[in-house]
């Protein structure tokens, strides 16, 4: 209801008078159409979440849904992992240069992967190859009538679609940090060793010394709220996908857009919280 | 009188400024086969969706077996699905599984039968619908259109409801085709004893499968009779949609 509230009032100021509209009437317009998106949003995502973590689970579901979004993502999530960790390390190693702080590589490198970049890097990679997936995916379902016979069978969308995704993103993703952690932490390894003349022994003892839990768990925390955004997003736009080959196309294109911009918005929220609270 | 097994009682339903559902009333017997007519965008669907409980009218009331379900939720509305079949128009075959767990769907989620005991009955549901046992590995994008319907009629047969709702059931098919998914709903339809509402603009199918037959114009039903009186039924509307004349008091759709 606000939403057709919300969309009257973008049409009025469009169409009262032709031409240029009412600034103030634009933005409020505008304000109250980005209120209800993210209240549906967030009411989208406590529903998921209720369904998720109460029973039935469809675990045969829950299942293919791990191979896709975790199996899947292997190789996307590797390569992107090893590239960051070998850029990481020349970048610290040429800024470190200039202090003759260059003994500080694999420190920095191995807390930038597992607090900062290795979830954050999963989480991107993710927003484009599963949000926009799973979008395009129920989205299609949608425009096919599959959601509205899903329900007329006496199965709930939420439990049978969109719960497994969200359940398989946030057991996935923190798996998959784990792996870009340790890719990451190899690529910085690769390039100090074999460019930048580092004695691999030193460097691997130097990474392990300075490694502590708390930074893995800083990445994995981060990975868990991640996978819930990706799934959420994906299965959000999905289900608001309007008729026809465009609507699908727009639905994949916003999921695969908010699920990045919601990524880095979190992992700052995050990052902020976990120096606050000294993890 | 028996209780009708559905009945809508001024059923209105608007997006926005726009009012699709202007007060509709229908009524539908058990056993009766009831077919819908209307043209595009008559709002046809959308009293459908109502009657099934995927939308919610803004204002009137919907028994389902004297029951009113207008609002329902949760086990009564499940509970009612359970008595409800439904064919739609794009058969909405569930593309990642095969032919018979899309059949048996209902057993396996809702009902949680074994899947050996599930595929017997999908396979013998199929038989029903003239399809063989060697379809039911293959999945919807594998067969053709009009497999894809008889698939989807199985579907909605298969846990015998008492009320089957057909969407366009022959919207898209070749007249042969379209007759054979004809016969098949009579005879499935006869054979459950269920109650039957198709919505259509396909005259020949409408005259093979009803008992009675409703117009929707203009989000309201303006005629309802026997199947049998619908060429001398006195109604201008009705009579320009039968015999799909442009002139006269429907505007067509262009």
């Amino acid at each position: 209801m606000n939403y057709s509230q919300g969309s009257e009032i973008v049409s009025n100021a469009s169409t009262r008078k032709r031409g240029f509209p009412n600034p103030l009437q634009w933005i409020g317009a505008a304000s109250l159409g980005l209120f209800s998106e993210v209240g549906r949003l967030f009411i989208f995502f406590l529903k998921v979440m209720a369904t998720a973590f109460t029973p039935r689970w469809y675990v045969a579901q829950v299942w293919k849904q791990m191979v896709n979004i975790g199996f899947y993502s292997l190789p996307v999530v590797g390569l992107s992992a090893v590239f960051i960790g070998a850029a990481l390390a020349l970048n610290i190693y040429e800024g470190g240069s200039r202090y003759g702080a260059e003994q500080f590589v694999p420190s920095i490198v191995v807390l930038g992967i597992t607090r900062e970049l290795g979830a954050t890097i999963t989480g991107l990679m993710l927003a484009g190859r599963v949000s926009a997936g799973i979008s395009a995916e129920i989205g299609a379902m949608r425009v096919t009538e599959q959601i509205d016979a899903l329900e007329t069978l006496s199965a709930s969308p939420f439990r049978y679609l969109y719960a497994p995704r969200f359940l398989a993103a946030i057991i996935a993703l923190p798996l998959l940090v784990l792996v870009a952690d340790i890719i990451g932490i190899m690529g910085g390894w690769l390039v100090s060793v074999y460019a930048l003349d580092f004695d691999s022994t030193t460097y691997i003892r130097n990474t392990m010394d300075f490694l502590t839990n708390n930074d893995v768990i800083v990445g994995l925390i981060k990975a868990v709220v991640f996978g819930a955004v990706i799934a959420t997003m994906g299965c959000y736009q999905g289900d608001r996908s309007e008729a026809g080959a465009t609507g699908v196309g727009r639905a994949a294109t916003l999921a695969m857009v908010g699920a990045a911009v919601l990524v880095l918005a979190t992992n700052y929220i995050m990052s902020t919280l976990f120096v606050e609270i000294g993890l | 009188m028996t209780t009708p097994i559905l009945r809508l009682e001024n059923v209105k339903k608007s997006f926005g400024q726009k009012h699709v559902l202007k007060g509709v009333d229908l009524e539908v017997q058990r056993g009766e086969s009831l077919v819908v007519l209307g043209g595009s965008g008559s709002g046809k669907s959308v009293m459908l969706k109502n009657a099934l409980g995927l939308m919610t009218p803004n204002d009137g009331k919907i028994f389902f077996d004297g029951e009113d379900v207008t609002k329902s939720t949760g086990k009564t509305r499940a509970k009612m699905r359970e008595r409800i079949g439904m064919l739609f128009q794009s058969g909405a075959l569930f593309d990642s599984l095969t032919v018979w767990e899309n059949v048996s769907f209902r057993l396996l989620q809702a009902d949680r039968m074994r899947r050996k005991d599930a595929k017997e009955r999908a396979i013998e549901t199929l038989k029903k619908v003239r399809l063989g046992a060697d379809v039911a590995d293959l999945y919807p994008a594998e067969i053709s259109g009009g497999m894809q319907k008889r698939v989807s009629l199985a579907r909605s047969i298969i846990s015998k409801p008492d009320l089957i709702f057909f969407d366009e059931p022959t919207t898209g098919l070749d007249p042969i085709t379209a007759d054979a998914i004809n016969d098949l709903i009579i005879e499935q339809v006869r054979s459950l004893g269920a109650a039957a509402v198709s919505i259509t603009h396909d005259m020949a199918s409408a005259r093979k499968i009803a008992d009675n037959i409703a117009m929707l114009y203009e989000g309201k039903i303006i005629w309802h009779g026997p199947a049998d009186i619908i060429d001398n039924s006195g109604n201008d509307y009705v009579d320009q949609f039968v015999h799909g004349r442009a002139d006269g008091p429907i505007q067509p759709a262009i």
